[in-house]
């Protein structure tokens, strides 16, 4: 469980993030979403403590990271920037984590199979292609056991294989019971994998919603019908704050009902109906659509540090 | 719509409760977290090996040549000749070594990243840099004082088939000998405070010569009355006080040199420490 309760960082007279709080509830994957620069980096650094707000608070399990007497039992994370030494081996970077709290070799070697770098576990990390520093990461991550993952952007430089990977990985792990934060800018990686979200953009909390919501709220009422009785049904469906448009012979596009609704009406008149299907603006679509006004660099794609 | 699919389950490996129980950041473990680091990465071996080579090669070269060459020098060479302090030379490149090293381990952290991992295993965050001084300054020691008594030795023993060496028991002799692990041991300190504050290799390097090595050659140009005044306090001048020779000019007591040397090293660690506690990582 991790709580932020106004949660700000400024660096100089720039506000990265501006009055945060909301809650990263256990078992389930939360989606952070956010436009580049819209401040996640800068929040998930707060959460374990590399950066220290400005105003307000973020505690883990109800302590601050740093209170923790086993902090990577409490929080595993993988920063979006590499956070390695490229002249050390794989092993020995794990093993020189796992030193600080008294994790066991067992584990590492065991963390090291489980992100399938056993065979390259004594290679220098300098020479790790991307997806290898990507794994490497979740295996630091995962080190302590711990019962809050929050990941940026892991899916970063992942190739379809990685990627489906770490989906299967973090919905697994939030079955376990575990909270999970994971990153994105992407819409469409959040809609396979979280189950609920919190949109930010300019460092502001945008929505906090459950993924099936946030799906509600994107559609936009927007029904397509096929019917060999359109025109009758079209009638039935008129009605004030609807609006039913044809754009061939035999199909209705109706706006303001419910596919449901469509549906009953049609069998309560005996209407036959051979499509019906609920047009959805993309998730990508309503994503932008929500922040667009938050969106801080339409040009530059450089993130807030 | 069921956006969410299921997929397959991934066994992650959960640790048995008894691991769990002892698990806990303890100072001891911090310390051989960094020993770990230290020994994992090529430069050490490579760095420490050249602090020693210093010492002892160029110690044995000084001496080797000096011996050969003795009966051909003229008396002002000969006067100038001093069988404790030439053969120690090589201490002035050892700290180079030893104090890049220092850096490395500090600021190197942050070039790469690695800082985010160690401050996030550890995020009360001091214990990381008093370990690093444990574990750094302790491999200083412990490498270069018995470098430094080698060096001695196996110089003594070249120089004495012209009868010019010197012996432990003279005057001076042994507490220089070993002040020069000692003061390495303090330069080392003193740069992983100066990586710690500058969080950046090549500028806490430059600080480091700086400091060390250029300051007492500008202070050379400084008129009589400010040079005696000025020239014994600066750090390496008052650390090398230990020792009976590096220094140029007029210099404090051995041990009380020594003591302002550490003071220097003492107070960049405390504001290294402070900036620790403060800053974003």
């Amino acid at each position: 469980m991790i709580e932020a309760r106004g949660l700000v960082k400024r660096y100089g007279d720039k506000t990265a993030v501006d009055d945060l709080s909301f809650d990263v509830k256990p078992g389930i994957v939360t989606g952070f979403l956010g436009p580049n620069g819209a401040g996640k980096s800068t929040t998930m650094r707060m959460i374990i403590g590399l950066d220290a707000p400005t105003r307000g608070t973020v505690t883990v399990n109800g302590r601050r990271y740093s209170e923790h007497r086993a902090p990577l039992h409490e929080v595993g994370a993988l920063l979006e920037a590499r956070a390695v030494h490229v002249g050390r081996s794989a092993r020995n970077h794990l093993l020189s984590l796992a030193a600080t709290t008294g994790i066991p070799t067992r584990r590492v070697d065991e963390l090291l199979e489980l992100v399938g770098l056993t065979e390259v576990a004594t290679r220098r990390i300098g020479g790790f292609s991307l997806g290898m520093g990507q794994r490497l990461g979740i295996a630091a991550a995962l080190l302590g056991d711990p019962g809050t993952l929050i990941l940026d952007e892991p899916v970063n430089g992942l190739d379809p294989e990685g990627i489906l990977w770490i989906r299967h990985l973090l919905k697994s792990l939030a079955r376990e019971g575990r909270t999970v934060l994971v990153s994105s800018h992407l819409m469409s990686e959040m809609a396979l994998t979280a189950e609920h979200l919190i949109v930010i953009g300019r460092g502001r909390l945008i929505a906090d919603v459950p993924m099936a919501e946030f799906v509600d709220r994107a559609s936009s009422d927007h029904v397509f019908v096929r019917s060999p009785q359109a025109d009758r049904l079209r009638q039935l469906l008129t009605g004030p704050g609807v609006i039913v448009t044809s754009a061939a012979a035999g199909q209705l596009d109706v706006v303001g009902l419910t596919s449901d609704h469509i549906g009953d009406v049609a069998a309560a008149n005996a209407i036959a109906v051979h499509e019906l299907t609920p047009q959805q603006a993309s998730l990508e679509e309503a994503f932008m659509a929500l922040t667009r006004d938050a969106v801080e660099y339409h040009t530059t794609d450089s993130e807030t540090r | 719509m069921n956006t969410v699919d299921t997929g397959p389950t991934i066994a992650v490996p959960t640790m048995s409760a008894d691991d769990v129980a002892r698990l806990r950041v303890t100072p001891t473990r911090v310390v051989r977290s960094e020993w770990r680091k230290t020994f994992s990465v090529r430069s050490t071996w490579i760095t420490l090996g050249l602090a020693v080579l210093f010492l002892i090669g160029i110690g044995s070269a000084i001496a080797w040549s000096t011996a050969n060459d003795w009966d051909s020098m003229r008396p002002r060479q000969k006067r100038r000749f001093d069988a404790l302090a030439s053969p120690m030379s090589g201490f002035y490149l050892s700290q180079l070594a030893i104090g890049v090293l220092a850096v490395l381990l500090v600021a190197g952290e942050y070039s790469g990243g690695m800082i985010r991992a160690s401050l996030g295993a550890v995020p009360k965050r001091l214990p990381v840099l008093w370990a690093k001084l444990l574990v750094f300054c302790t491999v200083t020691l412990a490498t270069t004082t018995p470098a430094a008594v080698a060096t001695f030795f196996l110089a003594q023993s070249l120089l004495a088939e012209q009868g010019i060496d010197t012996t432990w028991d003279a005057p001076d002799v042994a507490r220089s000998v070993i002040g020069v692990g000692l003061y390495l041991t303090v330069v080392a300190a003193f740069a992983i405070g100066l990586g710690a504050i500058l969080r950046n290799v090549a500028g806490a390097i430059a600080a480091l010569v700086g400091v060390l090595m250029v300051l007492p050659v500008v202070a050379l140009a400084l008129p009589d009355t400010w040079f005696d005044r000025v020239y014994k306090w600066l750090p390496s001048n008052a650390g090398q006080a230990l020792m009976a020779f590096g220094s140029q000019g007029e210099t404090l007591a051995p041990w009380h040199g020594f003591a302002v040397f550490c003071g220097y090293a003492a107070a960049t660690l405390i504001v290294a420490a402070v900036l620790l506690r403060r800053r974003d990582a």
